[in-house]
């Protein structure tokens, strides 16, 4: 699996509330709730990306509630990727569980620049930057997650083996 | 011989049907209660709809609690709690809370006596580790999650390695669970505890009332806990006896388990203390503000503040005093009993005689949803447990977060101040 596109960047503890604030929460239709996907951290988000385009974060990325609007708004939007150096440890179930494909690495949150191009292997977590061309190592996800993830979600999966 | 093990590693692996089990491996545990609310339910259901098996894995073991836009605050919102409504119907599930029953979830849970020691909880809101307060495992998940859990009865979870904190000593006369809390956040940071349990143990425990151990509890993911967990002591026990009948099973942690850290926090030390917008983790001693901080709104209530001990210090604070004028101080009990209980007790009286309004119970401004949402510019000193950009209302408006004594003093101040001497002779913490 792998995934390739321009990167939009981001910092530290970008939180839920600012990826789909509360007061859209109302909203079932996910179309019209992505079009508020990170609004209030960057208004023009919706406009400037393209799909398949890269999210890169710094630490703690999805921090904050539960809402599984955040990763869903991000993957409906056309995002390929999240790229971090670390993910709150919710927002990292729920991408997995919607088959948002995350991946956590240091380096390339540190290295990659706004509008980098950028390739991401999910099988190696190798993650080339191509308008630098260098390339980082990221941390592969465990074999229970790949099948998650491969799946598309939690329910596919579960549904595929029960 | 047995290898040690943490207190939330000892309730996982029972709950695995596992031995020991250590931090980093993946594990399937059985659950005793599956959680969700008016945002997160609907979100759930629809994914249900889309799984082969149609049934919840027990009616009894699931709580549906309509809370955050409630009572509706619009037609959207009706809609999610009529789809909510039909479901639990549908499904005969038993503990369904809509309005007139309903309480903010995390204090209704343990009122209603769902959650007790020894259970591992899954909960559609992040607020759910608040149920570690009683010795139980409880962590927040998202909507899928939930809507598996519904159906299986059954959870994944990486087993976490965990955080000591021994706590000591006894919090003097305005220092609350809130201020410990803060204190513990700003010192580990937002991501402090990523991934990990918050294990708080010692001596100082004892000093610390129920409802000051669910609001430290309930802000472990604030410091990016999976979860935050209490031992059980007499008070634990006496709690649950007074407030249920399910049986609950105790664990302690080995004496000589490992701990990724261990801090050791003096309680009588501890001042009252305020996180600066726009991150939990920017905390500061209310006497180490050098110039004023002028509210406009100050909230008393939430999953964190709104019970009964919360009240009875706001209305301490209040008592014969009257909010600033220019401030909107809006108190919200957490559930139908803790605002009966305030009723009778005065406190209500006390509360609308200084010029605060007390809503029925409801999560409404702190995540911006109604009641008490902020204009442009506004600062807001709040009991709540977010004041990430934008969390309450516009954009640019500001959030402090503080202990219900705090906010009650800066209510009637209009600026961020703690209680005085005066109002600390009367009060009689014990």
């Amino acid at each position: 699996m792998k995934a390739e596109g321009k990167a939009y960047k981001y910092g530290d503890n970008v939180d839920t509330d600012v990826i789909i604030p509360a007061r859209y929460l109302a909203i079932q239709d996910r179309e019209e709730l992505a079009t508020h996907c990170m609004e209030d951290i960057d208004k023009d988000f919706v406009k400037k990306i393209k799909k398949g385009d890269i999210l890169v974060a710094g630490k703690n990325f999805g921090c904050g509630s539960s809402r599984e609007h955040a990763p869903l708004v991000i993957k409906v939007s056309g995002i390929s990727c999240v790229i971090a150096e670390t993910f709150a440890r919710i927002f990292y179930r729920n991408a997995i569980n919607i088959g948002l494909p995350i991946i956590e690495c240091r380096e390339a949150s540190e290295r990659i620049d706004d509008t980098d191009e950028v390739e991401i292997d999910f099988d190696s977590g190798i993650i080339k930057n191509l308008t630098k061309n260098e390339e980082y190592k990221g941390q592969p996800f465990p074999e229970f997650m790949q099948k998650i993830i491969k799946a598309e979600g939690l329910v596919n999966y579960i549904n595929s083996n029960n | 011989m047995s290898k040690p093990m943490t207190m939330t590693q000892k309730i996982l692996a029972s709950h695995a049907g596992l031995p020991y089990v250590e931090a980093g491996q993946l594990i399937e545990a059985d659950l005793d209660l599956v959680l969700g609310n008016d945002i997160t339910s609907p979100v759930a259901i629809t994914e249900m709809g889309k799984m082969s098996r149609q049934s919840v894995f027990d009616k009894d073991k699931i709580a549906l609690v309509m809370d955050h836009f409630t009572p509706n605050k619009d037609i959207k919102s009706a809609e999610n709690c009529k789809c909510v409504r039909e479901f639990a119907i549908r499904h005969e599930i038993s503990n369904f809370y809509d309005v007139g029953e309903m309480g903010i979830e995390h204090a209704l849970l343990p009122e209603k006596g769902l959650a007790v020691a020894g259970d591992a909880i899954i909960g559609a809101d992040s607020h759910t580790c608040t149920y570690g307060a009683l010795g139980a495992f409880s962590t927040g998940v998202g909507s899928t999650d939930m809507a598996a859990g519904m159906v299986t009865g059954k959870a994944w979870f990486k087993v976490p390695s965990a955080i000591k904190f021994n706590l000591t000593g006894k919090p003097s006369q305005w220092v609350s669970g809130k201020d410990v809390i803060l204190h513990i956040i700003g010192m580990i940071g937002v991501d402090g505890a990523l991934y990990k349990s918050m294990e708080f143990t010692g001596e100082g425990v004892k000093n610390l009332t129920m409802d000051d151990r669910f609001t430290i509890a309930n802000m472990a993911i604030e410091a990016g806990g999976k979860n935050g967990i209490f031992p059980v002591d007499v008070l634990t026990e006496e709690y649950m006896k007074a407030h249920g009948s399910r049986p609950y099973k105790v664990y302690e942690a080995d004496p000589d388990a490992v701990y990724d850290e261990e801090y050791t926090i003096d309680l009588s030390a501890l001042k009252p203390t305020v996180a600066f917008p726009h991150l939990p983790e920017n905390t500061h001693t209310v006497d180490e503000i050098k110039d004023p901080i002028k509210i406009d709104q100050a909230v008393i209530g939430s999953c964190t503040n709104g019970r009964i001990d919360d009240l009875r210090t706001a209305a301490r604070v209040l008592k014969d005093k009257h909010v600033k004028k220019g401030v909107r101080c809006i108190v919200i009990p957490a559930t139908q009993a803790i605002y009966l209980q305030a009723i009778e007790e005065g406190l209500v009286r006390t509360f609308i005689e200084a010029g605060a309004i007390v809503s029925t119970p409801t999560c409404g401004p702190c995540l911006g949803g109604h009641t008490g949402i902020l204009a442009s510019g506004e600062k807001c000193v709040s009991t709540t447990n977010r004041n990430f950009v934008g969390r309450m209302g516009a954009v640019d408006s500001e959030i402090y977060l503080a202990s219900p004594a705090v906010a009650a003093a800066s209510a009637i101040e209009g600026y961020i101040c703690a209680p005085n001497q005066d109002q600390t002779i009367v009060q009689d913490k014990e």
